[in-house]
């Protein structure tokens, strides 16, 4: 059973575009929009380094990741070959000009999976 | 829908390549069959000469293993020679009585060895050299017998020369010119191959016609007789004295033939639009080619046509030859040999084993031979290309691109691909060393350049190792597999160039991304991540206030107006203008840093603050807390310009190069470029701006300005060019500006101006705006114009086109 929740509306996401959606906890879901509006939602995290996909260009069915430009397929979070890999997609379904995604699995789905970091090693807190 | 009907007849490397380039475009589309007179798969041809040196395995040279066949559904029939193709039933026979149907019918049916017609031709031990089956039987000849006699001097018979040597036979080359390989090389050259090979124990036999072969009592050939008498034993004769087009089968159905079977730009015989034709049997404009890269070009663009893209043209390649006989070098391209109106630079070290030639017409290169030394194969072959103009590099053009480049960092100063280890690093920004390099040629098929690339990511970053990966695939895959024709694709989307993608837009007005897209047959609805940046460039700096930005074609970077770092935050570079800054400005940098808690802040390489690790939601509030114009640090634009304090404070100053600096900034800040553009003032010639390798580098002297241009501090290190002296600060800007103009409007995209003034070359810069004043000044008047107005994206949001939708989520849960 899935329990859909409105996000927003599909005139919200720029064509060849895209939009974050922060989740309580795990990483962003990206919301992507083709030339033929057309919407996608994959986890914000390239399975190469983590990059945010979000950020990406996005052309034809695909989003070339801004870190090291791989082309991940937005329908299946998979890399183009040769390079190997994918993201966990999400369900995503429009209806008139509203886009909906599952409020459970955004709760649940790919919690496990952490966002890359960067910046001066903290020492850590006693 | 039912399938079409393909049948292949051939089954060599040309034909294969156009069945995969087919199935990657068209998978779906064929019913193929393919028929082979070989009884093998699909196999490396150019490397038969490393297994007859007992170098590599049969195995190893297979590229289509049956399986692939399989996988794809093709229906394989080695073994079987077409005999007859009815082409109005549209049925191909072969010599058993298998059939098979056609809609579309591709001859690949390669070349055969010539074979002198002289008495003794039949003999048993009389054999050319094309396929496994003469490869055995030379194998098996070298385990039985003593003497061999390879007839022909050219790539080819060496090849096999030197596998029939190292194999145990006493071998003589017989050659009916006085020079080896005349059609690659030139007689010093030849003469230096040839010690090289007499030192390895090949016999030669120089200008010597051959008259007939003679048997003996068993049927088999026991000697060869010459012209004048002289005779020599012989167990085994190789013909290796050229190879015909096969164009047997085409000329018996009817296809018109002449030197090949003749085919047009679309790689379709000219009599049936039906039958196309590629590889060795194919002639184009008059030519067949014999050399694998051509030929790969063949077959993709039969493939688009054959997928009914009909959007190719195959309009010839030029060549370069090397040959493969571990241990000798040597590479040649074009007319090397010279003649009427040519010039000659040469250099001749007989001893050392060092011979280099560049034949030079109207001021460009149009051939090279090389032996001994052959790094530089690729470096000049590219020149020759693309025909570019080589006076300002003449002087240094022998010593190749190390000697036209100061630094090549990265890679440890390697430059001989083959003398490194396995374990030596080729690319530093992937790190891949050479052995993953050539496991990847070997186990995945590789054969050009671009799929190293994409298989191991190696020259996938900064590029500046390509010329090592081309060497490692030359000796792994056994050629030269760099892209043959002169003019590169943008990427895989299209056929167009970069420069045909500028004209179109320049000379038809061109004003969006989906009218050049339309105009040029792009493959794709929206392009990719390389080509649409690319295309919104040259849109906009073609035609400022005309044509309109798209953000969504615009790299991250250059969207979000902040640099992306790994975790996904942003780094804020603010402008400080020539490198000054005020208290005022420290505490609001300050104060951000505390209020969003900026983790690091560093001064950059370009005199300014960066601050890293700003979250995407804080920028906008960042930008207006520090209250100062974008530094554009993330941009392909101006960046900076640096300075040196100058004549204000300096005691060794004498111009105001502070000032100078921030005239600069001022009026050519917000503009983009094809890439990042960096400008240096120095108040003195000790050049503590380092003016030396920026894009634009201004040096002062008491007397006025030097400008230097097209420096480079980056991957190749490369020192600025002296450009002009000028006496006014209104004269540095006006000539500055021009440059810069003139590298916006004509320098492709993502290429630094040093590549630009690289593939133009400095002389004809300087004719643009140094000898032509009017044009100059025209150059500066449209740069002015396009920045008119420019907004900071910072700060004017709707005129700059930025999307603030960006920096805030959706749906917050």
């Amino acid at each position: 059973m899935s329990t859909w929740k409105k996000i927003c509306f599909v005139a919200d996401i720029p064509a060849l575009g895209s939009r974050r959606v922060q989740r309580p906890q795990g990483v962003a879901v990206a919301l992507f929009r083709t030339a033929e509006d057309r919407v996608f939602a994959v986890l914000d995290r390239c399975p190469h380094k983590g990059g945010p996909l979000s950020q990406g260009i996005v052309f034809g069915n695909s989003v070339a990741c801004p870190l090291h430009n791989w082309t991940i397929g937005l329908d299946d979070g998979c890399a183009a070959a040769p390079d190997e890999g994918c993201t966990p997609s999400f369900a995503c379904k429009v209806e008139g000009d509203e886009v909906y995604l599952d409020a459970d699995e955004l709760a649940t789905k790919a919690l496990d999976l952490l966002a890359p970091t960067a910046g001066p090693k903290r020492h850590s807190a006693a | 829908m039912k399938k079409m009907k393909l049948v292949m007849v051939g089954n060599g490397m040309a034909g294969v390549r156009t069945l995969e380039e087919l199935l990657k475009i068209a998978p779906d589309l064929y019913e193929i069959t393919v028929f082979g007179a070989e009884p093998h798969p699909n196999y490396n041809r150019i490397l038969l000469s490393p297994v007859l040196a007992g170098e590599q395995t049969i195995d190893e040279i297979i590229l289509n293993p049956l399986e692939w066949y399989a996988e794809h559904g093709i229906t394989l029939h080695t073994g079987k020679k077409v005999v007859d193709i009815d082409r109005v039933k549209r049925i191909v026979r072969a010599e058993d009585g298998t059939e098979a149907e056609y809609d579309r019918l591709l001859l690949a049916t390669g070349s055969n060895p010539f074979m002198l017609p002289i008495p003794g031709r039949e003999l048993e031990g009389v054999i050319g050299y094309r396929d496994i089956a003469d490869t055995h039987t030379m194998i098996e000849a070298a385990t039985k017998y003593k003497h061999a006699v390879v007839i022909g001097g050219g790539l080819l018979g060496l090849e096999a020369a030197n596998g029939l040597m190292l194999r145990g036979m006493q071998v003589t080359v017989v050659h009916i010119t006085p020079t080896l390989m005349d059609r690659q090389l030139d007689g010093i050259a030849g003469k230096l191959l040839q010690k090289s090979l007499e030192q390895r124990g090949i016999r030669f036999l120089m200008g010597a016609s051959t008259e007939a072969l003679i048997g003996g009592k068993d049927g088999r050939v026991m000697a060869v007789k010459f012209k004048d008498g002289q005779e020599i034993p012989a167990d085994l004769v190789v013909m290796a004295a050229g190879i015909r087009p096969n164009t047997e089968l085409a000329e018996k159905i009817g296809i018109h033939c002449h030197r090949g079977i003749v085919v047009s730009d679309t790689m379709q015989t000219v009599t049936d639009p039906r039958v196309y034709s590629v590889g060795e049997c194919a002639a184009h404009r008059g030519i067949a080619y014999g050399l694998v890269a051509p030929l790969f070009e063949q077959g993709k663009v039969c493939a688009t046509h054959l997928a009914q893209f009909g959007i190719g043209r195959y309009t010839g390649s030029q060549v370069s030859t090397k040959l493969k006989v571990t241990g000798i070098d040597l590479f040649s391209a074009g007319n090397f040999q010279g003649g009427e109106g040519c010039e000659e630079i040469v250099m001749s070290d007989p001893f050392g084993g060092v011979y280099k030639k560049l034949v030079i017409k109207d001021d460009q290169l149009v051939g090279a031979c090389l032996y001994g030394d052959t790094v530089d194969g690729s470096w000049y072959f590219k020149m020759l290309r693309e025909g570019r103009k080589i006076g300002d590099i003449r002087a240094t053009l022998l010593h190749g691109e190390a000697g036209a480049n100061i630094g090549d960092t990265g890679h440890e100063g390697h430059t001989k691909a083959a003398s490194m280890p396995d374990d030596a690093e080729v690319c530093g920004c992937n790190g891949v060393n050479k052995g993953t390099i050539c496991k990847a040629i070997k186990d995945k098929g590789l054969f050009t350049l671009e799929e190293v690339k994409k298989h191991t990511k190696a020259s996938a970053s900064c590029g500046s190792c390509t010329g090592l990966v081309e060497q490692i695939l030359m000796f792994t895959a056994g050629g030269d597999y760099s892209k043959a024709p002169t003019k590169k694709a943008m990427c895989g989307c299209t056929d167009a160039s970069h420069q045909e993608a500028r004209e179109a837009i320049k000379a038809e007005k061109l004003l969006t991304i989906d009218s050049v897209y339309k105009r040029l047959g792009w493959r794709t609805p929206n392009g990719c991540s390389s080509c649409r940046p690319a295309i919104n460039y040259y849109l906009i700096s073609s035609w400022p206030k005309e044509a309109k930005d798209d953000p969504q074609s615009r790299f991250i970077n250059e969207r979000s107006h902040a640099n992306i770092q790994k975790d996904g935050t942003y780094s804020v570079i603010p402008r400080m203008w020539a490198g000054e800054t005020t208290a005022d400005e420290l505490r609001r940098i300050a104060d951000a840093v505390d209020k969003y808690k900026i983790p690091t802040v560093k001064v950059t390489g370009g005199q300014r603050i960066d601050l890293l690790g700003v979250k995407k939601e804080d920028l906008v509030n960042v930008w207006k807390d520090i209250g100062m114009p974008s530094g554009h640090a993330y941009a392909k634009a101006l960046r900076t310009v640096k300075t040196c304090v100058g004549s204000e404070w300096c005691r060794f100053g004498t111009q105001d190069s502070t000032q100078m600096g921030k005239d600069l900034e001022r009026a050519l800040w917000r503009m983009y470029a094809p890439h990042k553009v960096k400008i240096a003032v120095s108040g003195c010639p000790r050049n503590c701006a380092e003016a030396g390798i920026k894009d634009v580098g201004v040096i002062g002297v008491d007397s006025g300005w030097e400008i230097y241009v097209a420096g480079n501090g980056g991957i190749k290190t490369e020192v600025a060019h002296f450009f002009c002296k000028l006496k006014t600060a209104e004269e540095v800007l006006e000539y500055s500006g021009a440059f810069l103009q003139l590298y916006r409007e004509e320098g492709w995209y993502l290429e630094r101006t040093v590549h630009w003034v690289g593939r133009v070359g400095l002389d004809y810069v300087k004719k643009k705006i140094l000898d032509d004043a009017a044009g100059r000044q025209a150059l500066w008047e449209r740069l002015k114009f396009s920045l008119e107005g420019e907004a900071d994206p910072w700060f004017e949001f709707d005129k700059a086109a930025v999307d603030t939708r960006q920096f805030t989520p959706v749906g917050a849960l």
